[in-house]
């Protein structure tokens, strides 16, 4: 994989700056989102997970399931702050 | 493989453990090593909203804030790691009579200890905000040098800093027991091995009260969820961070667009739970769409939760505990530690190393609970 690519398409986050990361010693998902926001925007690593996930198993020598995933923090699609907040007035 | 011995042993790889050990090792004090049961910034400071601010009630804490804005205004420099401070101000907004006394009170105290800080109309507030609906809103302080700073870059960067100058981090670490003997502490065990020290630094956060039993040792904190939300990044709509007491709520947009919100739920219960509740991200949404009609339009994208760990009068504990010789406390920051530690840090280690502090910190002791001398912080979220 070429460092330019881009592995995070919401946050614009390379291949480049993940393995950076991983070679800083943050080898888990949660703190490579923690120090390049990866997986941290619109789509909250829907399309970037699995990729990351898959490069941590390969760069730390781990079955692919054996890697820890980060907690899962509603909601699952972004929802319009008027759509949340109801008619009823407070 | 770790140390057998060390010369301080902090618990806790948050942004007070990690700036404690960067502060000792840059005074020279050698051999620091950090536990952390998790990685580093997991718990509250991961979690926090990163706001920095100046404006407060008590002389104490507008000294120690003042300091600290001080140091994170020179913080990316000084430890070779963009923090990307935001210094956009702190918009405080009073909705109530009260909150206009307080808030003329805060102006006065602050501008004495030479805090950049005005008390200003609603219609200059919304100059400033111009998106802010003024309904209701009686008056403002504001203070431009207040802000925010990403708390992940914030906590490894004081962790890298650190660990340059020799700190050894130990993540996925967690501290099982804590020996003394005739009141002074001799070890810290984890489930990785045991560590011969004199000096262990409580820097917990939630889990402080715990880490206090292991040494024996009651501290009258607890700890109590506060959740938070963020929305998709979209293009500038405010700089400063808005905020008020009484209708309970901060708002701030990052540098990266994305736009953080929080209240404290005055009937949260104590202890550790960190999930989310969809009742809290509706309620959020009445409060600021309210306040900032444009965010309607606005999406938000995540939920989560962490940690206050509370003291008595929401001020935190620092210092050494009377009856356990070597057994340090920066505990029960109430919401502030991101905001203070910076300079909490320093004067913890100049305490540790020099046994005096170059800012009076005695009143932070943990003494002062069982002596009545209570700090009362009149403006906490």
């Amino acid at each position: 994989m070429k460092d330019e690519t881009i592995i995070c398409r919401c946050e614009d986050i390379t291949w480049g700056e993940i393995r950076q990361a991983l070679e800083k010693g943050y080898t888990t998902l949660d703190e490579i989102k923690r120090v390049t926001r990866a997986g941290m925007g619109r789509c909250q690593g829907t399309t970037c997970r699995r990729i990351i996930l898959r490069e941590i198993a390969k760069f730390c020598h781990k079955k692919i399931e054996e890697v820890a995933i980060p907690t899962f923090r509603p909601p699952t699609k972004p929802v319009k702050l008027e759509t949340l907040a109801g008619d009823d007035d407070e | 493989m770790m140390n057998k011995r060390a010369s301080v042993v902090i618990v806790g790889g948050g942004i007070v453990g990690c700036s404690i050990a960067y502060n000792l090792a840059r005074m020279g004090c050698k051999n620091v090593v950090i536990f952390e049961k998790n990685s580093l910034a997991s718990g509250a400071t991961g979690r926090c909203g990163a706001g920095i601010r100046q404006q407060f009630g008590t002389e104490m804490n507008c000294i120690l804030a003042r300091e600290s804005i001080r140091i994170f205004e020179n913080l990316s420099q000084e430890l070779d790691y963009d923090i990307e401070l935001n210094q956009g101000g702190y918009l405080m907004l009073a909705y109530t009579e009260k909150e206009v006394n307080q808030f003329k009170k805060n102006v006065a105290l602050e501008q004495s200890l030479g805090i950049d800080v005005r008390y200003i109309t609603a219609e200059e507030a919304k100059e400033i905000v111009p998106p802010l609906n003024t309904k209701g809103i009686l008056a403002a302080t504001f203070c431009p040098t207040d802000g925010h700073a990403n708390p992940f870059n914030t906590n490894f960067a004081y962790a890298e800093a650190a660990q340059r100058l020799g700190v050894k981090i130990y993540n996925f670490t967690e501290v099982k027991e804590i020996k003394t003997e005739d009141n002074r502490i001799v070890s810290v065990s984890t489930d990785k091995g045991e560590v011969l020290t004199p000096i262990v630094i409580n820097a917990a956060g939630g889990y402080s009260r715990e880490i206090g039993k292991m040494a024996g040792v009651e501290i009258p904190v607890y700890s109590q969820r506060h959740q938070i939300l963020i929305t998709e990044p979209v293009d500038p709509l405010f700089k400063p961070m808005l905020m008020s007491f009484s209708r309970n709520f901060y708002c701030q947009q990052t540098p990266h667009g994305s736009i953080i919100m929080g209240f404290g739920d005055p009937d949260e219960p104590k202890g550790h739970d960190i999930g989310t509740s969809w009742q809290f991200a509706r309620k959020m949404a009445q409060k600021m769409t309210a306040v900032v009609p444009l965010l309607k339009e606005v999406s938000m994208v995540r939920q989560w939760s962490g940690l206050y760990n509370m003291s008595p009068d929401s001020q935190p504990i620092v210092g050494e505990h009377p009856q356990v010789k070597g057994f340090y406390m920066a505990v029960g920051f109430s919401g502030h530690g991101f905001m203070l530690a910076p300079v909490a840090s320093r004067l913890m280690a100049e305490l540790i190393l020099k046994g005096r502090t170059s800012i009076p910190i005695d009143r932070l002791d943990i003494g002062r609970f069982e002596r009545g001398e209570l700090i009362i912080e009149p403006s906490v979220v």
